[in-house]
Formats: C-alpha cells, structure tokens, sequence
C-alpha cells in the first residue's frame, strides 16, 4: 500500500506517492477491513517553517471509533499537527494515513468533519445556506441535503435560527454552527479542535452529548483540547504532546485504575496498624489517604477501621486526574510546562 | 482541477456580490453617470458650432475620455472587489473550513476569480453599451465599432482584476489592490510613451511601450477600446487636415492592436492565474 508522503496535501488530489522520510506505515492491504485500518496513523511527522521546528517528529496511531484526546501546552504544535492531518499544510517530512489514504486525499475529505479553532463561516449567509455551502463541498447527495442539514441544526441547538444571518450569531452560537457543519454527511473521523473554547457550561454539556452519539454511532473523534475536564469526561483515550512529540499516551481508565481513596475516620487510635495490608497510608487531617487500593479491597478496608475502633464517616475515590497527571508528565520534562522555546514555537508563524 | 469545486466557489462569490450593498451602490451611479453624461453629449452637439467630421472627431474624444474615466472606475472595482478575495479570507479562518473539504486551494482561487470575473464582464458590458446607446441617442455618433468597445474595456478590467486577485494570494488587500490600481496607470503611461516613440520614430521609448505591454497588456485593451470608439474611417479621410491634430493625442489609437497582442493579453491571464495557484499552494494555512 502506499504511504502518505512529505508532499502529499492539497492539490495532489490523493496521489502522492513518495515517502520524504523513506519510511513506511505497513498496513496490509487486501485483507483489512475498515475497522482494521486505524483511523490516524502518524509516523515522524515533522513540520518546520523555515528554522522554527512546528512538530519535531509526531508519531501516534489512533483506532477507529475511539474518543482520542490530543493535549499539550501552549505551542506544542497541536493545531499544526491537526493542519497536517487534514492536508491544510505539508509536513516537511514523515508519512501518515488518515482513514486508510495518504495525508491530503481529496477523497479522503468527504468522510471528516473538521471544526477549526480559530474560524468564521460567511456572516452574510444564514446558518442554513453555510450548511448548504458545505453540503455541496463535501458532495454530498442533493437529495439527502434537507435532512442532514435539520440534523446538523438541532443537534447543535440552532433550529430555530436557522434562517438567521451569521453575522448576527454570538461567538458561541458560532463555534455551535462550526460544529453543526463538522457533522454534516455523519463522517467518520471529526476531528475538533477546542470545540467548547466560546460555550458556555450548558453548551459543553451539548457537547459532550453529541461526542458521546458519536462514538454510539461509531465515528472516531480526535479531540483538541485545553479543557481537561472536558477531555476527562469525553475520550477513550488521550495523547499528550509536548515539543512537537508525544510524551504519553494514556488510556482514561488507566487513570482511575492507578487510583487510590480517601477515608474520613475519626477514632482511630493507630493507623499504621493496618497499614502494609493494603498499602502505604498517610494521614491527611482527619483524612486517610490510601493511594493506590484496588476497588474490591475498598470494603475490607473500611471493615479494618471500623474493626480498629474508627468511625468511618466518608469513603472518597482519590483517583489521579487527568490535569496532576498532565502537569506532572510535562513538570518532567525540561522547560515543558511552560510555553515553548522560541525556536520550538510551532503556532509561531514565520 | 475540479469544476464542481469552481463552479461552487464562483456561485458563492456571485451571491455574495448580489447580497453587497456596494455592487447595486455602484449599479446605481453607472445609471446617474450614463444620463448626465448622455445629456452632456446632447447640449455640446446641440451648442456646438462644428459639423460633420470635425464634429464626430470631437465627440468620439469626448466618448473616450468618459470611456477612460469608465475605465478607471472599472479599474478600482476589480481592485477593491479582488485584493481581499483570498488574503484575508485565510487570515480570518473561512477557508480553513472550505479546504478541509474535498476543494483544492487552486479550485478556490479559480472560482474567486471566475465569480469576480462574471461581475465585472458583466458590469463592464452592461455599462459600456449604455453609454454608447445614450450617445448615439442624444447625438447620433456611431463609433466604429460599438459592439467590441466594451469587451475590450471588459478584458482590460479582467486584467487587473486577475493582477489583484493573485496579489491578494500573498499580501495585504490594500497592497494588492493599490499594485492594480498603480498598474494601470504606469500600463498606460508606457502604452502613451510607445505611441510618441512612433510618432517621433524613437526606438528607446518604442521599446519602453512594447516591455509595459508584455508586462501588464491592460493598455493593449484600452487601446482597442479608444480604436473602437473612433470615428469609421471615411470620416478620418474626409476630415483631412483636421483630423492631424487628433492622432497625436493620447487618446487617440489610429490602429486596432495586433492580433498577437491580444493573444498575449490572453497568454498573459493564464500565466499569471497559474502563478497565483502557485503561490497560493505554497502559502503556509
């Protein structure tokens, strides 16, 4: 199969055929099958403008059907990486597919809804002409126009502003109608980039619904996000990048497997007694801070203090969030938890 | 190239003129301007103390004046509606969201172009052959060829709209819409110089004409324009002596441009649309 080339974006119409970086993403190609193919797969993506390194060499692969966060700093060559698998911008060298085909298939573009950061549809049109605009865009079926557009509408909450000017619209309602044309023609790969950055609570509320039907329906959502929280909340799993590579890939559930609880007891005489049984137990106030227990030894646990005198008056999970977790993987690396390096600035343009 | 992807851009870039204030603003003005103009015509033919030939030479330098004056206003509204027709739109992220769709950058760049190219034909044509018909009406002067004069206004006006609109792939509007605008003056400037190089037989300004044409041939079409405009002619002949004075005038063409030029006009399009698709593909989103 081929590979995604250095060069392949925009007007090479899905035909480019040479590998910048000499190297190739093994896929086999008779016997896949759509689930098989992952939805994202990056190998040493590099994007450089002019000396300034945008992405220093991004490799990831993301499952169909998965909720994927992408996380990190203030320029860490999120939104350039975004660019790039959507063909908007080529990389200086490295490959990737996206939904099987090399970066910047035009064809490939039919099936991916992308909502942008920083973005403005036509004031001067109403919501519904926009979403006509990108119906015709993205060749969809004339006939299926009148439906997806009304889904698109009331999924985001815009049905009854729909023959309303855009330039009329808050930033809010914008970024609401953004979304309504990233899910037009049910792609199957959305990528987001901060799709909740002008909402209010009520509106990532909606959100999260609409992601969470998303991965109902089986679409893959690649997720970019400032917003840990709402990452926490909707992905399967997350990448965080820093420097223009990823510095972890976590699954959400790791997160609260690795989790420990926090146990408000008064009366107890001595906790270290049972301390060793199930881990190591420190005291924080009133509160018994067990940091890594499995579930199923919750109940013993709280048995034990009991047994020993204690009266247990509340039992708290205290697993890691996804934020100590995020701060504590860039905290590790030089300089990461603060904005790039000039020379690693990738949204720096040149 | 996707003619699907073109045709949508340039159906969107023609909606958007029409929902403008500023096309029908402009509709509006061209009308005020075609009856004050016309009723101009009718008292200066009516007052005037000159006849036959002598008085058609006057009025057709009349008519090119006005024509040239068209020609400037056709000039700043293909500047103006061209210079922010990419730039900014990559700026403010609208294209973002078009080219994440099945659409290559060169497909919105030709349909830009297109959408805009419609506009300003059709305006240059609707225009042009009102003012011809409003003199012919009030003073019965038939130009030559009445029927060319505002199609070579038109590809004149298509020349620079093609010059703003691939500056705008790379600069700011009000620069790109100014090079348009500076353009057109220095083109004509050269195409003037040219022609005094041959009244006077001076290679060195000769030349000077023929390097403003082959780099912005706009002066070439307004030469066919101000030649289209002229009297036919057996009127020229019949005015003798009289008609001397008029051919050294820069507003006066005594011959049609070469076909090769005009052929070069349309090279020169093609060639620098295709430039634009360049520049355009190589700019960072």
């Amino acid at each position: 199969m081929a590979v995604a080339s250095a060069d392949g974006t925009d007007d090479s119409g899905g035909s480019a055929s040479s590998d910048a970086a000499g190297r190739a993403i093994a896929t086999p190609a008779t016997q896949t099958t759509a689930i098989e193919i992952p939805a994202i797969e990056t190998r040493e993506l590099r994007k450089q403008f002019g000396r300034i390194v945008a992405l220093a060499g991004l490799t990831m692969t993301v499952r169909r059907g998965e909720v994927f966060g992408f996380l990190g700093p203030n320029g860490a060559g999120k939104t350039t990486a975004v660019k790039l698998l959507l063909g908007l911008s080529a990389p200086t060298t490295g490959a990737g597919r996206v939904l099987g085909a090399p970066l910047g298939d035009l064809d490939t573009r039919q099936r991916i809804g992308y909502l942008p950061e920083l973005f403005r549809y036509q004031g001067w049109m109403t919501a519904r002409e926009v979403l006509a605009l990108h119906c015709e865009l993205a060749r969809l079926p004339r006939s299926s126009w009148p439906a997806g557009i009304d889904e698109a509408l009331t999924l985001v909450g815009l049905a009854d502003r729909s023959n309303d000017r855009v330039e009329t619209f808050s930033k809010g309602m914008q970024q609401r109608l953004g979304l309504g044309v990233a899910l037009l023609g049910r792609p199957e790969l959305i990528v987001l980039d901060e799709p909740t950055s002008a909402l209010d609570p009520v509106g990532r509320q909606d959100v999260r619904a609409i992601i969470g039907a998303l991965r109902a329906r089986g679409a893959t959502v690649f997720l970019n996000s400032h917003l840990l929280t709402e990452v926490e909340r909707v992905c399967d799993r997350v990448a965080i990048v820093d420097r223009g590579r990823v510095v972890a890939e976590l699954r959400m559930a790791e997160l609260v497997e690795e989790g420990g609880v926090r146990v408000l007891v008064t009366g107890l005489p001595a906790a270290g007694a049972i301390a060793g049984r199930f881990g190591p137990i420190r005291r924080d106030g009133e509160w018994l801070v067990v940091d890594s227990i499995a579930d199923d030894k919750v109940p013993a646990l709280v048995a034990e203090l009991v047994a020993g005198g204690g009266a247990v008056h509340a039992v708290v999970p205290a697993h890691h969030t996804l934020e100590e977790r995020f701060l504590s993987l860039l905290g590790a690396a030089p300089g990461a938890a603060q904005d790039a390096a000039p020379s690693e600035n990738p949204e720096a343009r040149p | 190239m996707n003619r699907g992807a073109i045709g949508v851009i340039a159906r969107l870039t023609l909606h958007e003129a029409f929902r403008r204030r500023l096309l029908w603003a402009l509709v509006g003005l061209t009308l005020l301007l075609v009856a004050a103009t016309g009723w101009l015509f009718g008292k200066a033919a009516e007052l005037s103390p000159l006849e036959g030939g002598t008085q058609q030479l006057v009025l057709s330098q009349l008519l090119v004046m006005i024509a040239f004056m068209f020609s400037f206003v056709l000039t700043m509204t293909a500047a103006f509606a061209a210079s922010p027709a990419i730039g900014p739109e990559i700026e403010n992220g609208l294209l973002l969201a078009v080219l994440a769709r099945p659409v290559r950058r060169s497909d919105v760049l030709l349909g830009r172009w297109l959408g805009l190219a419609l506009v300003v034909v059709a305006y240059a044509l609707a225009a042009g052959y009102m003012e011809i018909g409003a003199v012919r009406l009030m003073t019965g002067y038939a130009p030559v060829d009445p029927l060319v004069a505002p199609v070579y206004l038109a590809g004149e006006t298509l020349i620079l709209l093609t010059l703003a609109i691939v500056f705008s792939t790379r600069i700011a509007p009000v620069a790109s819409g100014s090079i348009a605008v500076v353009g057109f003056g220095l083109a004509w400037m050269g195409g003037v110089a040219g022609g005094i190089g041959d009244y006077l037989n001076n290679d060195a300004l000769r030349n000077a004409g023929i390097v403003a044409h082959l780099i912005l041939p706009s002066d070439t079409l307004w030469r066919g324009a101000m030649y289209a405009l002229e009297p036919p002619p057996d009127v020229l002949t019949a005015a003798g002596s009289q008609a001397r004075i008029f051919t050294v005038s820069p507003f006066f063409a005594g011959t049609q441009p070469p076909l090769a030029w005009l052929g070069w006009s349309a090279v020169w399009i093609v060639a620098t649309l295709a430039i634009g698709v360049l520049l355009l593909r190589r700019r960072e989103l």
